[in-house]
């Protein structure tokens, strides 16, 4: 059997709605991809718990709260701690223009605004676990 | 270390990964977990079945709460999703419902796509949870995919199956599906805060009374479907969104399970299910065997004149068996 790609998508923090999570979750199911959901409200802890059992391939954060610049480098940090350093995360959300050069230099594999169209979403899961394998 | 070590030291990035390469069905995951083959067998594998939306989820999570806090043993879960028959992904989100579980590093929750199986398993559930059975989990919870013939399979996998339904769903005795009363060690109604739970209730024992007439299997210690009238599938009530309930199952569960220790029916069960494994593969393995001898016979010959009602397949069958010889 072809190795499935694996994605967790993630909702960090405390905005209430999952709307935008939800269409990359099954835009990414509809290429062909397994995506574990897990929901809202989740801690950086949980969601680095839910990457290291679950084996996930890459991870995708939606955040619409602001709160990007505390929870990204916290996921961040988890990961590498357990031993998934390098683990693709893509982000996603309402995230000022401002923020990305220091959320890429953390190693945020892509960015998303809303209006992104979920063929670009997908491309960019696609090409951040090719990176990430070779 | 090799994987096997870390593995039995309680590495859970060694496991994750080792279940990664076991659902890939990847040679080097076979090979590790045959050397992990010899800790297997300690675990106490809880099958949950039963229609989508009743509730497996939810109650999962208490029940793997319940276990922590009373057994104290390591609980593992394998959460089953179907698998889109069209593009082959899938969403897996039975982890919504257990974020209680999150932050007990003896708690272990794996989702898994059916990537194809029809029967509420994926083909590679059995040797993902004999990986975890070896990684010392001392129960594992088995959620199946919600739709078709799903309790069938789950019944020959775990040693105690769970068959979860809600009210509302068909409360009467004809609308419970064929099989499940077989496949249930245990009924359990879930959303008993609704209205209707009762006769749900009813139903379900009015319908265990008709199965189990004098020589009608009720719970199956040794095979699946042989009589056995020392364990009777008790029906509870749980409402799992408020917790309540969840303590008699637990009881149920840990009746059953001793149960089956005093009958022998846990060997029984676990014979089955090996005999089972080995057989299936060896299915698998003769086929494999069969075609790759026989690069330079033309099976496309034998298809066409099946093709063209020339021979049945049957025939074509025994023709190609024979001139194996
Ligand atoms: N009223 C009520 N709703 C419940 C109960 N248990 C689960 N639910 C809800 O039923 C829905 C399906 O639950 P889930 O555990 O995902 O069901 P599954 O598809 O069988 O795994 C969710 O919205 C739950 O919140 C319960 O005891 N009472
Ligand atoms: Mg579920």
């Amino acid at each position: 059997m072809a190795k499935k790609l694996r994605i967790l998508i993630a909702k960090p923090g405390l905005d209430g709605h999952d709307r935008g999570a939800k269409v990359i979750a099954r835009a990414l199911r509809d290429a062909g991809m397994e995506v574990i959901y897990t929901g809202l409200r989740q801690t950086p802890e949980m969601i680095a718990e839910a990457a290291l059992q679950e084996d996930v391939d890459a991870i995708g954060l939606s955040i619409l709260s602001g709160a990007h610049m505390a929870l990204v480098p916290r996921v961040l940090e988890l990961l590498k701690a357990q031993g998934q350093a390098g683990l693709p995360v893509l982000l996603g959300g309402i995230i000022p223009d401002e923020d990305i050069p220091a959320l890429r230099q953390l190693g945020v594999s892509a960015i998303f605004g809303p209006g992104t169209t979920t063929d670009t979403v997908v491309a960019a899961f696609t090409q951040a676990v090719r990176h990430d394998a070779s | 270390m090799s994987v096997e070590d870390r593995i039995l030291a309680g590495d859970r990035l060694a496991l994750a990964r080792l279940l990664t390469q076991i659902e890939n069905e990847q040679p080097e995951g076979f090979e590790a977990l045959s050397k992990l083959f010899l800790h297997t067998g300690r675990a106490h594998l809880l099958g949950i079945t039963g229609p989508p939306g009743t509730g497996k989820s939810t109650l999962v999570n208490r029940l793997a709460l319940a276990l922590r806090s009373r057994t104290k043993e390591m609980v593992a879960i394998v959460a089953v999703d179907p698998s889109s028959p069209f593009t082959g992904g899938a969403i897996l989100g039975d982890r919504i419902r257990m974020r209680d579980l999150s932050g007990d590093p003896g708690v272990f929750i794996r989702s898994m796509a059916s990537r194809g199986a029809l029967g509420g398993l994926a083909r590679t559930t059995s040797a993902v949870v004999e990986a975890l059975d070896a990684g010392g989990f001392g129960w594992i919870l088995i959620e199946t995919v919600g739709a078709g013939q799903a309790e069938v399979e789950i019944a020959r996998t775990a040693h105690t199956t769970l068959v979860i339904e809600a009210p509302g769903l068909g409360d009467d005795v004809q609308a419970i599906k064929a099989g499940i009363l077989e496949a249930a060690d245990l009924l359990v109604v879930n959303k008993a805060d609704l209205p209707g739970a009762d006769k749900t209730v009813c139903a379900l024992e009015a319908s265990l009374e008709l199965a189990s007439g004098p020589h009608q299997a009720s719970g199956h210690p040794g095979q699946l479907g042989q009589p056995d009238q020392g364990w009777q599938p008790p029906v509870l009530q749980t409402a799992a969104l408020l917790g309540e309930g969840v303590d008699e199952v637990i009881d149920a569960i840990l009746r059953h399970r001793a149960y089956l220790e005093t009958t022998g029916g846990r060997t029984g069960r676990d014979r089955e299910r090996l005999r089972a494994e080995v057989l299936a593969l060896l299915g698998d393995g003769l086929l494999e065997r069969f075609l790759g001898a026989r690069k330079d016979v033309d099976l496309g010959l034998e298809l066409e004149q099946v093709f063209a009602r020339q021979v049945s397949p049957r025939q074509a069958v025994q023709s190609l068996l024979s001139r194996d010889r």
